[in-house]
């Protein structure tokens, strides 16, 4: 089971990491919601966004920055249950 | 997925907006349920909620050369259903609106209705499809979780290709184009966030073996 689970994740990241090490694949590598906003003011020409969001991060180091917590609350509390429960099942053995 | 701040016409956002709030409030009541019922449920509750954080922050490239994240709520429509995931999805989609400018509070309506309604259900459906016709627990939770992402792709594709609908193709080649965009990009990321929701979901029951031992997660059936 261990074994599945290590095959899994490196069969996942090996998906992510192909279109970064292959020639030929890739491009820009923008993010698709820009991509998907662009297209709207493509197809609408002088379309402008009727309300702005009430705060941006000052900079993209900021953002990055709030995205890279944003995965660690969510990393750091799936690790945490996790290891509970191991813990747990290791203490009933 | 996330439709940009001011991006869908007053009348696209208010209507979202309607569609979604009774799933939210259905969700709310039966989130409150569960965690007055089944205290032991919790811990896994938050763990559902914390995988779609840390999946849905996740930028990662795909083949097209554009860059989208997994969404990753089909791990708890697997183990409690679709309803708690409008609920712990519509926080997260907020999260993202009110401190990191993505996506936003006017298209919140549209967003929660492609990451936080569409995909748990699509995840939910498949996965007692699958359970029905004997599949085993690791290849459904699989195909739940990747379809699960990829149908929030699609819904978001729609949405837009509703509110701007192509001049000649009409709504259809509004759809085409913007699938590409979306959903065609999300195909290998859906793939990638199946096989890790198979992998934490054994983590988080030991070995999802059994279909039992999901139920055990949820708190329905007790060690």
């Amino acid at each position: 089971m261990k074994n599945r689970s290590l095959w899994l994740v490196v069969a996942a990241l090996a998906i992510i990491a192909a279109p970064l090490v292959i020639p030929g694949l890739g491009g820009e590598f923008k993010g698709a919601d820009d991509r998907g906003s662009e297209a709207i003011s493509d197809a609408r020409p002088g379309y402008k966004p009727w309300f702005e969001p009430l705060w941006k991060p000052p900079s993209g180091e900021v953002e990055t920055g709030l995205f890279a917590l944003q995965a660690a609350i969510g990393a750091g509390l799936v690790g945490y249950v996790i290891g509970r429960r191991a813990g747990q099942k290791n203490v009933a053995h | 997925m996330h439709i940009m701040e001011g991006f869908l016409p007053v009348g696209h956002a208010v209507g979202w907006f309607v569609i979604s709030s009774p799933f939210v409030i259905a969700g709310c009541l039966s989130t409150r349920k569960i965690l007055r019922e089944r205290p032991e449920a919790r811990l896994n509750l938050a763990a559902s909620g914390a995988f779609a954080f840390v999946l849905s922050a996740l930028k990662m490239p795909s083949v097209t050369g554009s860059c989208t994240h997994p969404t990753g709520v089909g791990l708890g429509a697997v183990i409690f259903g679709p309803s708690v995931m409008a609920v712990l999805g519509t926080i997260i989609l907020l999260f993202q609106a009110l401190l990191i400018a993505h996506g936003g509070l006017t298209t919140l309506g549209a967003n929660v209705f492609s990451m936080a309604i569409v995909g748990p259900w699509v995840s939910y459906g498949l996965w007692r499809l699958l359970q029905s016709f004997g599949v085993s627990v690791a290849v459904s939770v699989f195909a739940a979780a990747a379809l699960g992402d990829l149908s929030t792709y699609v819904t978001t594709a729609v949405q837009l290709s509703l509110a701007y609908p192509d001049a000649e193709s009409g709504v259809v080649g509004a759809f085409v184009k913007f699938a590409s965009i979306y959903a065609v990009t999300q195909i290998p990321l859906a793939i990638a966030e199946g096989l890790l929701t198979v992998v934490v979901m054994n983590a988080l029951s030991g070995s999802a073996g059994k279909p039992d031992e999901i139920a055990i997660l949820a708190g329905e059936v007790r060690q």
